[in-house]
C-alpha cells in the first residue's frame, strides 16, 4: 500500500537540515511572527479606548466561518471572489495539508492507501486552483488596473512570493513523481495507475520525463526546490505581520470582534474627553476602530461604492481607514510615550491624517460597510471625526446655519415650528391630534414632508390614502421636531439628544400602537436610536412597531384595505433609500407594493444593498456641495434612463424625491424619466379619481406614458 | 482688553406679528424672543478680540424673558461672564431708553475697556441702545463698525458706508461701538458645550433699581402693513409664471 | 432756528447723499404743516458748493472746520449739540444712516428731547405733527405724535422720493464758526478704504437679477447668473447673501450697499426688508418672486408671483432663450 514518505528525497546531511528547518527554523519563524504581530496589534488596545466585544461567542464563531472562511462578502463580485477564494482556500488547504503531514510523520501514520491518495488529490486540485487564481490576481492588479486597487511594489512582491512558494511545491511533487515513475522502489506501493491521483504533479512530471533527466539530477533539483520552498515559506511567515498579507490574521480578528448587538442604524454615543466630543487624536478611537485599520485589505470596494468618491469629492473610505492604520503605525508608539510622560499635546488626527473635506463629504449611506469583506464600519469613524470637527468650528457656514435653525426651530428650513402642520390645510378633512386623543397609528411626518412646499402634495396624498384605508391615525402637529437622524450624523450629538428628548416627551404623552413615517431617516433613528424610558428603557423600535409607509401600504394592500382602482401597467424602476434598504433591510415591501399596483418592475444594475445614494444624507443636503464632477443623483438617474422601457423612477423618501426631481432636470432627462414617490403611485392607483388626486405630473410637453390611464381631474 | 457685550432680545420675525386689540400695540403674549442678530455679531467680534489680545468678555442683558439659553450659549462660545439684569417691567418689552438706562446702571460697577453691541435692532423705535448707553456714560460712540483693531492709545475701528466704502477712525479710551458685522460670521457652538455650560457655570443676576428715562417716544398705534396690495400677482405654476414674465418684459421693451 | 424744522445734511465723498433730499422732502411737509421754516444744517469743510442743491430748505446754516472735513461722530455731535442748544428747533431730522445714527441719540439726550427712529413719513394734523415708522423688518408700522417742544427723528427712504426734496430756489446761506471747541477729540478720522474695484458696478446696470435668502445656498447663485446672462444684466444680492459670502460686497443692494435704479429689478427670494428696499425701490420695474405672499416686498413691487424661486429661475432662463 502506498503511503506518504516523510522528507522524501532528502538524505543524509540534507535530511538533518530538513529536520532542523521543519522543527526548528520554521517554528522559530512562527514565533517571531507571532511576537511581531503581537507588537503590532497590541497598539490597538494600548492606544485605543476600551470597548467590550466578547459577548455571544457562538455567534461570533459563526460569523468567522461565514465571513472569514466562506468569505461570502468577497463573492459579491464574481471575478475577485473566485480569485480570492482560490488564493485563500489554496492556503487553508495547504496549511491543513502540512498539519496532517506533520501528524502523519510524528504522531500516527495514517496517510496511506486511499486516504493518502485522496489527500494528494485534494492538494493537487487546490494547487491548480491557486495557481489559476494567482494568474487572475496578477492580471487584475497589473493589467486591468481598476482604480480601487493599490498598485505598489509590496503587492507585486507578495503575489510573486506566494506564487513561487506554491509553484515550488508543485515542482517538488512533480520531480518526486517523475523519479518514482523511473524508479518505483523510491516510493513503495507505487503503481503507474496511481499517478492520476496527483494530476497536476503528474502532468508537470511528464516535462521532466520528456527532458530525459536522470533520477539523481531530479533528486538534486527536488532538493533545491524543497529548500527554496522552505526558505520562501520562512520569509512569508516572517514578513506576514508587516506586508499586505497581514489581513490573513487581522481580518478574522476584525470579523470576530465585529459589532453584534446593534443594528447598523444605531451609532455609538459620542465620546467626550475634557468636554471636547469626538476623535481628536488616535487614542480617542476605540480599539476596534484601530483594529479596522490593520484589518483593511486595501481592496477598495468601499471606494468604488462611495457616492462622494464617485462624484469627485475628496473622500475615499479606503484611504480614510488606511490613514488610521498609517497613523497608528507611525505615531502609535510615540503617542504612548508622550502619554506616559503626561504630555498634554498629542499628535492630532483630524486635518492631519484626514482632510476636513473628506470627513464632511460622506453621506453616511453605508455602501462602504455593505461592501467591505472584512466588516469594517467606516461611517462610525467618520461621524466621530465630524463630532470633533464641529466642536472645533471646522464646518461650513451653511451647515452651521441649518444646525442653528434646527436648534431654534426644530427644523432645518428656519420656519416656525408652528408652521409644521401647515400642509394639512390642503386637505378637506381634519387629521386627529395624537396629543389630544388616542390613535392606532401615530404618523411622524418628518421635516421635508412637512415643510418643503414642493412635497406638500405628496404628504397630502399619503393622508388621503391613510384615510381611504380606514386607518386610525394622528399627528403630533406642532410638537413634532426633526427626528435628528442626520443631525447626529453631522456630528451634533447634543442637538440630536435635544431633539430626541423633545420628540420623546411629546410621544410619551400620546397613546398609540404603532408609528408610521414616509421618511427613512426618521424611521431609522426612531426605530434604532430613540430610547423609550417609560417603564424599562428600551429602544423605541423594540417597544413599538415602527413602519415605513411602504411597509404599511404593503400590509394595507394585502389586507384589501387599499385596492387598486385603476392598475397602472407602467414600467418602473425602484431606488432603494439608504436608510430603508442598507440600514434596515426593507427591500421587499416596496417591491410588493409596486407589483400589487400593476407596475412592471425593472431593476437598476445597482439595486437593493447596492443602490447608489442620492447624496443628501448625513447632513449633506445642508452643506455646501463642493466641487463635484458629477452629482450622485445625476449618475443615478442616468443609470435608470439607460434601462430602455422604464418610465417612472420610484422613490420612497422625501429627500430622494427632492434630489432626483432636481437631478432629472439638471441632467436634461425631463422628457425621459418621471420621478415619483411610492405614495404618489399608490394614491394615483388606489384613490378614486375625484378625491382631489391630480393626474400623474407629466414632463413639460410630454404625453402621459402609454398604457397609463390618466385620472380625470 | 476687557469687553462688555450688551445684548438685547427682540421678537423673532419668523413668526407672524399680531396687534393687541386692547392696547393697539404689538401683542407680546405669544412672541418668541431671540437675541438681536447684530448683538450676536458684537459677541463674535468680542470673542475674536479676546482670542487675539486676551482679556475678559462679559455679556450683559436684561431679564427680557427666556434669556438663559442664549447666555449659556454665549458662555459656551467663550464669554467669561454672563449677567442678567432684573427689574420691573423688563419682560414687558421695555423701550431702548429704559434698556439703556438699566445697562448704564450696571456698567457703573463693571470694569471694561470697550463696550460692543449691535448697531441697531429690528424693533428699535426710540433710539439705539449702544448710542444711548454711550451718551449716558459719557463715552465716544461709533456705529456701523465692521472691524476693531487695538492700537497704541486705544482702537482703530472700520466704519461701513454705503456702496462698499469704509472709513477708519481712531478712538481713544473706553468707548462704545455699534457693530454692523463681525469680521467672521458668528460661530456655531455645539449643543453639548452649551449643555455643559448650563451644568457647570452660573448666570449672575443684578437687580436694577428704578431706571429714569427722561423722554419716552409716544406710540399711538401699531399696524400691520398691507402687503401684496401694490404688486400685481401673477398666477399659475412656475412654468406659467415664467412665460408671463417673458411676455411682460417684451411688452415693456426690456427684452427683444 | 427756534421752533424750526431742521435737517442735518449728509454728504459723502463730495456729494450730498440722497437721504438728505428725502429728509428735505419730509422736512418741507413738516415745516409747511407746522407753519414754520425749514433749515438745513451743513457741517464740514469747504461746503459752500453744496448749498445750491439744498433749495428745498429756506435757509442753510454752514459750519466749517478742519475737524469736520470728514464725518467724525464726536466732532459733529459737539457742534450740532451746541447749535441746537442755542437755537432750540421744533424737529431735527437726521438720516437713518451710518452718519445720522451716530449722532442721533447723543444729540437727543443732550437736548433732553425724545427721538423716533426709522421714520418714513410725517403728517401734520391741526398743528400736531405725527410720524410713521416702519419697524420689525418691515412687518410693523408704528405711528405717533412728535412731542413738543423739541423732537428728533431719523429718516429712512421709502416714504418720500429723493426728487421731492430737490428744490430749484437758492436758499439763504448763513455761515457760522464752530460754536464750541473741537479739541481734544477722542475720535479721529484716519482714512477711507476704497471698495474693491474690477467687478461689475451694479449701479450702472440696466437689468439686475437680485438674490436673497430664498436662493438657499451658494450653489444656486449659478442659476441666477444664467438668468442674468439671458437677460443681459448682472447679479446683485441682499445683505444675508453678502454676509454669507455668496456674492462679493460690490453686489450688495441696500442701505449699506448701492442704491440702484435699473430698468428691471428682479427680486428672487428677497423679503423686502427696509434696509434692502432703500436700495432699490426706485427701480422702474420691480418683479418679485417670493413664496410668502405676505412678504413686505409685495408692498412696493410692481409684479409678483408666490412660486418657488428655484423652480422658476431655470424655467425663466429657458423661456428667454427660446425667443
Amino acid at each position: 500500500m502506498i503511503e506518504r514518505i516523510n522528507f522524501w528525497g532528502l538524505h543524509g546531511g540534507w535530511r538533518t537540515v530538513a529536520v532542523i528547518v521543519t522543527y526548528g527554523v520554521l517554528p522559530l519563524c512562527a514565533l517571531v511572527m507571532l511576537v511581531r504581530l503581537y507588537l503590532r496589534i497590541r497598539l490597538w488596545w494600548r492606544v485605543g479606548r476600551p470597548e467590550p466585544r466578547w459577548d455571544q461567542p457562538p455567534t461570533r464563531v459563526k460569523r468567522l466561518l461565514k465571513y472569514a472562511l466562506a468569505q461570502v462578502k468577497v463573492w459579491r463580485q464574481l471575478y475577485p471572489g473566485l480569485m480570492h477564494f482560490g488564493l485563500a482556500w489554496g492556503f487553508f488547504v495547504f496549511f491543513i495539508g502540512t498539519a496532517l503531514a506533520t501528524i502523519d510523520a510524528d504522531i500516527v501514520k495514517f496517510l496511506r492507501g486511499r486516504l493518502y491518495l485522496g489527500y494528494k488529490l485534494v492538494l493537487d486540485a487546490f494547487t491548480v486552483f491557486f495557481l489559476a487564481a494567482a494568474f487572475l490576481a496578477g492580471y487584475r492588479r497589473f493589467v486591468q488596473r481598476p482604480e480601487r486597487l493599490t498598485l505598489t511594489a509590496p503587492f507585486a512582491l507578495t503575489l510573486v512570493l506566494i506564487f513561487v512558494i506554491v509553484l515550488s511545491g508543485l515542482m517538488t511533487e512533480s520531480l518526486r513523481l517523475a523519479s518514482v515513475a523511473r524508479q518505483p522502489e523510491l516510493q513503495p506501493g507505487w503503481q503507474p495507475e496511481l499517478a492520476w491521483w496527483t494530476p497536476a504533479g503528474w502532468a508537470l512530471a511528464q516535462v521532466w520525463l520528456g527532458l530525459g533527466l536522470s533520477v539523481p539530477v531530479m533528486i538534486q533539483v527536488h532538493l533545491a526546490m524543497w529548500l527554496l520552498h522552505a526558505g520562501l515559506v520562512a520569509l512569508l511567515i516572517l514578513t506576514l505581520p508587516a506586508g499586505s498579507l497581514v489581513h490573513v490574521l487581522t481580518a478574522p480578528l476584525n470579523v470576530f470582534f465585529s459589532r453584534l448587538d446593534s443594528p447598523p442604524g444605531r451609532l455609538a454615543p459620542a465620546f467626550q474627553r475634557d468636554g471636547t466630543p469626538g476623535v481628536a487624536t488616535l487614542r480617542d478611537f476605540t480599539w476596534t476602530q484601530l483594529m479596522a485599520g490593520d484589518a483593511c485589505t486595501e481592496c477598495g470596494r468601499c471606494q468604488d461604492a462611495c457616492p462622494a468618491h464617485g462624484s469627485g469629492l475628496p473622500l475615499s473610505p479606503k484611504e480614510l481607514i488606511l490613514a488610521v492604520r498609517n497613523e497608528l503605525a507611525s505615531h502609535g508608539p510615540e503617542l504612548l510615550k508622550l502619554r506616559s510622560q503626561g504630555a498634554a499635546q498629542l499628535p492630532p488626527f483630524a486635518s492631519v491624517a484626514v482632510e476636513d473635506a473628506a470627513a464632511w463629504a460622506c453621506t453616511t449611506c453605508r455602501a462602504c460597510a455593505a461592501e467591505c469583506p472584512v466588516l469594517i464600519e467606516h461611517v462610525d469613524t467618520i461621524v466621530d471625526l465630524r463630532r470633533y470637527l464641529l466642536a472645533q468650528q471646522r464646518a461650513d457656514n451653511q451647515l452651521t446655519t441649518a444646525l442653528g435653525n434646527l436648534r431654534r426651530y426644530g427644523n432645518s428650513f428656519g420656519k416656525s415650528d408652528k408652521q409644521r402642520a401647515k400642509w394639512t390645510t390642503g386637505l378637506d378633512f381634519k387629521i386627529k391630534d395624537a396629543r389630544r386623543e388616542p390613535v392606532h397609528t401615530l404618523w411622524f411626518v418628518g421635516d421635508y414632508a412637512s415643510y418643503s412646499p414642493a412635497l406638500a402634495e405628496v404628504t397630502q396624498a399619503a393622508a388621503r390614502l391613510f384615510r381611504a384605508a380606514d386607518l386610525d391615525f394622528g399627528l403630533l402637529y406642532d410638537a413634532e421636531r426633526n427626528a435628528g437622524n442626520d443631525v447626529r450624523r453631522a456630528g451634533e450629538e447634543g442637538l440630536f439628544e435635544l431633539l430626541a428628548q423633545k420628540n420623546l416627551t411629546a410621544l410619551q404623552k400620546c397613546q398609540f400602537e404603532q408609528i408610521v413615517t414616509t421618511d427613512p431617516h426618521s424611521y431609522n433613528t426612531l426605530k434604532n436610536e430613540y430610547v423609550w424610558t417609560n417603564g424599562t428603557a428600551a429602544f423605541l423600535g423594540d417597544r413599538f412597531r415602527i413602519l415605513h409607509a411602504a411597509e404599511l401600504f404593503d400590509e394595507l394592500l394585502r389586507a384589501g384595505r387599499l385596492t387598486p382602482q385603476q392598475p397602472t401597467h407602467c414600467v418602473v424602476t425602484y431606488h432603494d433609500p439608504c436608510y430603508l434598504g442598507r440600514y434596515n433591510n426593507v427591500y421587499d415591501a416596496p417591491r410588493r407594493v409596486l407589483r400589487a399596483l400593476g407596475c412592471r418592475l425593472v431593476e437598476m444594475p445597482r439595486h437593493r444593498d447596492r443602490a447608489l445614494c442620492c447624496g443628501a444624507g448625513g447632513g449633506r443636503i445642508w452643506m455646501e456641495e463642493g466641487q463635484v464632477r458629477e452629482r450622485p443623483a445625476e449618475n443615478r438617474v442616468r443609470e435608470a434612463a439607460a434601462l430602455p422601457d422604464v418610465q417612472y423612477f420610484v422613490v420612497a423618501c422625501p429627500k430622494d424625491l427632492t434630489m432626483y426631481r432636481d437631478a432629472v432636470k439638471t441632467a436634461g432627462l425631463e422628457n425621459r424619466l418621471i420621478v415619483k414617490d411610492l405614495v404618489e403611485l399608490v394614491a394615483e392607483t388606489c384613490l378614486p379619481a375625484t378625491a382631489g388626486v391630480t393626474a400623474p405630473a407629466t414632463a413639460a410637453g410630454q404625453q402621459a406614458p402609454p398604457g397609463q390611464t390618466v385620472a380625470a381631474q | 482688553m476687557d469687553i462688555v457685550v450688551l445684548m438685547k432680545f427682540v421678537p423673532d420675525l419668523v413668526e407672524d406679528l399680531e396687534i393687541d386689540a386692547a392696547t393697539g400695540l404689538l401683542d407680546r403674549t405669544f412672541l418668541r424672543l431671540i437675541p438681536n442678530e447684530l448683538d450676536e455679531h458684537a459677541l463674535e467680534e468680542a470673542l475674536l478680540l479676546k482670542e487675539r489680545c486676551g482679556g475678559v468678555v462679559t455679556v450683559l442683558t436684561l431679564d427680557f424673558g427666556d434669556v438663559d439659553e442664549a447666555l449659556f450659549t454665549a458662555i459656551a462660545k467663550g464669554a467669561d461672564r454672563a449677567i442678567k439684569l432684573t427689574g420691573e417691567g423688563f419682560d414687558q418689552g421695555p423701550s431702548n431708553q429704559r434698556i439703556a438706562g438699566a445697562f448704564s446702571q450696571a456698567l457703573g460697577d463693571l470694569r471694561f475697556d470697550l463696550i460692543l453691541t449691535g448697531t441697531q435692532a429690528v424693533d428699535d423705535l426710540d433710539g439705539f441702545v449702544g448710542a444711548l448707553v454711550a451718551d449716558r456714560l459719557g463715552l465716544p460712540y461709533v456705529g456701523y463698525v465692521t472691524k476693531v483693531t487695538p492700537a497704541d492709545a486705544g482702537l482703530v475701528v472700520q466704519k461701513e458706508y454705503p456702496g462698499g466704502l469704509n472709513a477708519e477712525l481712531a478712538v481713544t479710551g473706553p468707548a462704545v461701538l455699534g457693530i454692523q458685522a463681525a469680521e467672521k460670521p458668528p460661530r456655531y457652538v455645539v449643543t453639548s458645550k452649551v449643555m455643559e455650560a448650563m451644568r457647570t457655570r452660573k448666570i449672575e443676576e443684578i437687580a436694577i433699581g428704578e431706571v429714569t428715562t427722561e423722554v419716552e417716544v409716544p406710540v399711538s398705534a401699531m399696524a400691520l402693513p398691507e402687503s401684496g396690495s401694490h404688486a400685481e400677482m401673477l398666477e399659475g405654476d412656475a412654468q406659467q409664471v415664467a412665460e408671463k414674465i417673458v411676455t411682460l418684459l417684451r411688452e415693456r421693451g426690456i427684452v427683444a | 432756528m427756534c421752533g424750526e424744522v431742521c435737517v442735518v445734511v449728509e454728504t459723502l465723498r463730495g456729494k450730498v447723499t440722497d437721504i438728505t433730499f428725502v429728509m428735505l422732502a419730509g422736512g418741507r411737509r413738516l415745516a409747511d404743516g407746522l407753519q414754520t421754516k425749514l433749515t438745513a444744517l451743513l457741517l464740514g469743510q469747504d461746503v459752500q458748493k453744496y448749498t445750491r442743491e439744498l433749495g428745498a430748505a429756506d435757509r442753510v446754516v454752514c459750519i466749517e472746520h478742519d475737524c469736520l472735513a470728514e464725518f467724525n461722530p464726536e466732532a459733529y455731535l459737539r457742534v450740532a449739540t451746541a447749535v441746537f442748544e442755542q437755537h432750540k428747533p421744533r424737529v431735527v431730522l437726521l438720516g437713518h444712516t451710518a452718519t445720522g445714527t451716530d449722532l442721533a441719540c447723543g444729540l437727543a439726550r443732550r437736548l433732553r428731547a425724545p427721538i423716533v427712529t426709522g421714520c418714513r413719513t410725517f403728517s401734520v394734523d391741526n398743528g400736531t405733527a405725527h410720524y410713521s415708522a416702519l419697524i420689525c423688518g418691515g412687518k410693523l408700522i408704528a405711528t405717533g405724535p412728535l412731542p413738543e417742544p423739541t423732537c428728533l427723528a431719523t429718516m429712512m427712504s421709502g416714504g418720500y422720493k429723493a426728487d421731492e426734496g430737490r428744490g430749484t430756489r437758492t436758499p439763504a446761506v448763513e455761515t457760522l464758526s464752530p460754536p464750541t471747541a473741537l479739541d481734544p477729540l477722542r475720535t479721529n478720522f484716519k482714512q477711507y478704504i476704497e471698495p474693491p474695484t474690477g467687478d461689475v458696478d451694479i449701479a450702472k446696470e440696466a437689468i439686475l437679477v437680485s438674490v436673497g435668502r430664498g436662493i438657499q445656498n451658494k450653489d444656486n447663485i449659478a442659476l441666477a447668473e444664467e438668468l442674468a446672462a439671458a437677460l443681459g444684466g448682472a447679479v446683485s444680492g441682499s445683505r444675508p447673501v453678502i454676509d454669507q459670502e455668496w456674492l462679493p460686497t460690490t453686489r450688495l443692494v441696500g442701505k449699506s450697499g448701492k442704491q440702484v435704479k435699473p430698468k428691471l429689478y428682479l427680486a428672487l427670494g428677497i423679503s423686502g426688508a427696509p434696509e434692502h428696499a432703500e436700495g432699490m425701490r426706485e427701480a422702474e420695474l420691480i418683479v418679485a418672486i417670493n413664496r410668502d405672499p405676505k412678504a413686505p416686498i409685495y408692498g412696493f413691487a410692481h409684479y409678483g408671483a408666490a412660486v418657488d424661486v428655484l423652480e422658476l429661475v431655470p424655467k425663466l432662463t429657458a423661456a428667454l432663450r427660446k425667443a
